[in-house]
């Protein structure tokens, strides 16, 4: 434990980048070394050509797991990808895995396939005290389990083949501390939600946030997921929460976690990577989680957020002329009018999944609201997309996609869909949605879609309403 | 890399603060297996008028006039002006190929999103951070000027505008040198293999379930 009176207490940002730190430039940067690669179809491409222009190869092929996510089809599979560019990019990354001999590679039509940041914990492919990275910035989902996981870009995706590091800084740390207990209905989804609306989409840019708090420890592993997914939407490409029971037990007995001997030296380090009593961190933010309520999204950012008993904003209050003015675009490309209250809106479309909220537990608490009732009739579309093959066959064991389908939801196969549209899942001009995914950008779900951010709960409640509902009136 | 040293540009306005890399190059754009090609794509849903999908002959769509970039006091423009959180969402290295291959060689910005920030200097088109104060004094004078240029000095860490003001700027060193050089990172890392072995083996004793 480094809690000796000999080091200065730490906080688990400074653990993790310390015991990752190869080489240190002048200047401070330093080359991590990186423990576990994340690879899907759209980032990599570029990168293995560079790799083959430079006669390179892979360093560590066991620290690579890939998997096809952000363009296959959510219908049946058997019969390929039919828009070509989609299916070319899938069997360029196919091509690429045997080429380079990756084992750990989770293609279309296997049953482990899913969103990349829902497969690599549930294969225990992401484990506490590891440097995880992937060309998606939603990489910041795996600091759930105290590991330090940033998303990369291309040439970054290239340079860790090659050399297994990565050049960085150290970036600055961040405490975000939520206390108390949430009230009925209030969601991990809520609570990231809120504080992105407290610090805004770039409160966190050249951070590292760690989150804490009783609120946080009460979270099961999937709803800490849920919040440090979306820390990269408060600006932080990481974000992270110490270890604790809760962390201990989601590993135990996962395909890649530690066996035999090694299990219980490996859970004995995992308990020393919380941050010391006593570290300081350069920003500290706290909130009440007694006064999170549902939160929904009015804008075309993360941080244009309000509740759900909240009206839409009037951009004439706001004093910031550039903020003033992103509002005003915003609620002209929402099609809304200022003061409309959020519980008016009504919605075209519902999609329940994305690396967000697409987890076992996400599915079951939209279950929970949508059983014995149906969508409204003015909802065109409403579909559950599982975050992977094996959460499909988990909530189909347990019953769910019934509930799911007798309300009037589509039960589709794994991937990220509708988050982002690459595949034929998307929104038409002018189409409104409540999505649990992470992105409200302009054209983020297709062109011209408007998107609202919601939890799983409150996706569920719109469905049924037609509109955006408060979930607290219907648990 | 294209090796960055100076560049005198005219510049274009890009007035909206939180600019993502979906804006800067949509979704459908991404299914290209390849590193180039993204330009004439840059800013799709912004600069034209119809839908732009993978294949599209876009010297043949229709241009929306009201897009700054096509306005053609702007045209050939390669620094972009423009306001705080630049790049955000999105890691898409996509998005700095697209502002490259449009033209740009130089961004400025009050303060950009970290990944995007980082993916700019891996491709020799560089980021650069001035006060808000400064950048609102920038689009003031882009306005009121036709034509006008800066001058992007990396050396000296410095952006003039011609005849008038200049405006120091920081930089990492380590970046700053890669990029003054167009060094190969890869090959620059690849200098300390025995020292990332070292490494791996002291970490395969301290935590061998990871190498098992
Ligand atoms: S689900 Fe959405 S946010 Fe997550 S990895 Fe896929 S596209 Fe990105």
């Amino acid at each position: 434990m480094n809690t000796n009176s000999n080091h200065a207490p730490q906080t688990l940002y400074d653990k993790l980048w310390n015991a990752h730190v190869v080489h240190s430039e002048a200047d401070g940067t330093a080359l991590i070394y990186i423990d576990r690669h994340l690879v899907h179809e759209v980032t990599s491409p570029q990168a293995f050509e560079g790799l083959e222009i430079n006669g390179r190869k892979p360093w560590r092929l066991k620290s690579i797991v890939a998997t096809a996510d952000h363009n296959v089809p959510t219908t049946a599979r058997k019969d390929g990808i039919e828009d070509p560019i989609s299916r070319l990019q899938v069997e360029t990354l196919d091509n690429n895995i045997s080429k380079f001999g990756i084992a750990d590679y989770y293609g279309m039509n296997d049953a482990r396939q899913g969103i990349v940041h829902v497969i690599g914990p549930e294969q225990g492919a992401t484990l506490p005290g590891m440097t995880v990275v992937c060309g998606d910035s939603h990489t910041s989902t795996h600091g759930a389990f105290a590991a330090l996981a940033f998303g990369i870009g291309t040439s970054e995706v290239e340079h860790v083949m090659a050399t297994q590091c990565l050049n960085a800084k150290k970036m600055k740390s961040m405490l975000v501390s939520v206390e108390g207990q949430v009230g009925k209905g209030v969601t991990a989804k809520d609570i990231v939600l809120a504080i992105i609306g407290k610090i805004g989409t770039a409160g966190g840019t050249g951070y590292a946030i760690e989150f804490a708090g009783s609120a946080i420890r009460a979270l099961s592993m999937e709803g800490r997921m849920t919040v440090c997914n979306m820390a990269i939407e408060a600006g932080a490409r990481s974000g992270m929460i110490a270890v604790d029971d809760t962390t201990i037990s989601y590993l135990r007995n996962r395909p890649f976690s530690p066996k035999g001997d090694h299990l219980a030296r490996a859970e004995a380090y995992w308990r020393t990577l919380v941050s010391d009593v006593g570290a300081t961190f350069d920003a500290v933010v706290s909130l009440n989680a007694r006064e999170i309520r549902p939160q929904v999204t009015w804008g075309t950012s993360p941080e244009m957020v309000t509740t759900i008993d909240g009206l839409v904003p009037d951009p004439k209050s706001e004093q910031d002329p550039v903020k003033r003015e992103a509002a005003e675009r915003a609620l002209q490309y929402m099609g809304l009018n200022p003061g409309t209250p959020i519980n008016q809106i009504k919605i075209d479309k519902v999609f329940i999944g994305s690396c967000t909220n697409s987890r076992i537990e996400d599915l079951r608490a939209a279950a929970g609201v949508l059983r014995g009732r149906r969508i409204a009739d003015n909802v065109k579309l409403a579909m559950v997309v599982p975050g992977s093959g094996l959460v499909k066959r988990q909530a189909e064991s347990e019953g769910l996609d019934k509930i799911f389908v007798a309300a009037g939801f589509k039960w589709r196969e794994p991937g990220c869909s509708m988050c982002l549209g690459m595949n034929d899942d998307r929104l038409s001009p002018g189409e409104r949605c409540a999505s649990t995914s992470n992105r409200n950008f302009e054209g983020r779900q297709g062109a011209g879609g408007r998107t609202h951010l919601v939890s799983p709960e409150m996706a569920a409640a719109a469905a049924i309403a037609g509109r955006f509902a408060d979930v607290r009136e219907i648990l | 890399m294209e090796a960055f040293r100076q560049h005198l540009g005219l510049v274009a306005p890009l007035d909206r603060a939180n600019v993502d890399t979906d804006a800067i190059i949509p979704k459908q754009f991404l299914k290209s297996i390849k590193r180039t090609g993204f330009g004439p794509n840059a800013f799709d849903e912004w600069r034209y008028l119809d839908q732009g999908e993978p294949g599209m002959d876009n010297s043949k769509r229709p241009l929306n006039p009201k897009f700054v970039l096509n306005e053609p006091r702007y045209a050939g423009a390669s620094v972009l002006l423009t306001r705080k959180n630049f790049g955000c969402g999105s890691s898409r290295e996509h998005a700095p190929w697209a502002l490259q291959q449009y033209g740009f060689k130089a961004i400025i910005a009050p303060s950009f999103a970290d990944i995007f920030f980082n993916n700019c200097f891996k491709n020799g088109l560089l980021p650069i951070v001035l006060t808000e104060a400064q950048v609102d004094h920038l689009f003031n004078i882009v306005f009121a000027t036709p034509g006008l240029k800066l001058n992007v000095d990396l050396e000296r860490q410095v952006v003039e505008v011609p005849a008038g003001e200049s405006y120091r700027f920081e930089v990492e060193p380590f970046r700053k040198e890669c990029l003054l050089n167009g060094w190969d990172e890869i090959g620059l890392t690849m200098r300390h293999t025995e020292k990332i072995r070292a490494y791996e083996a002291a970490r395969a004793q301290r935590e061998p379930w990871l190498f098992s």
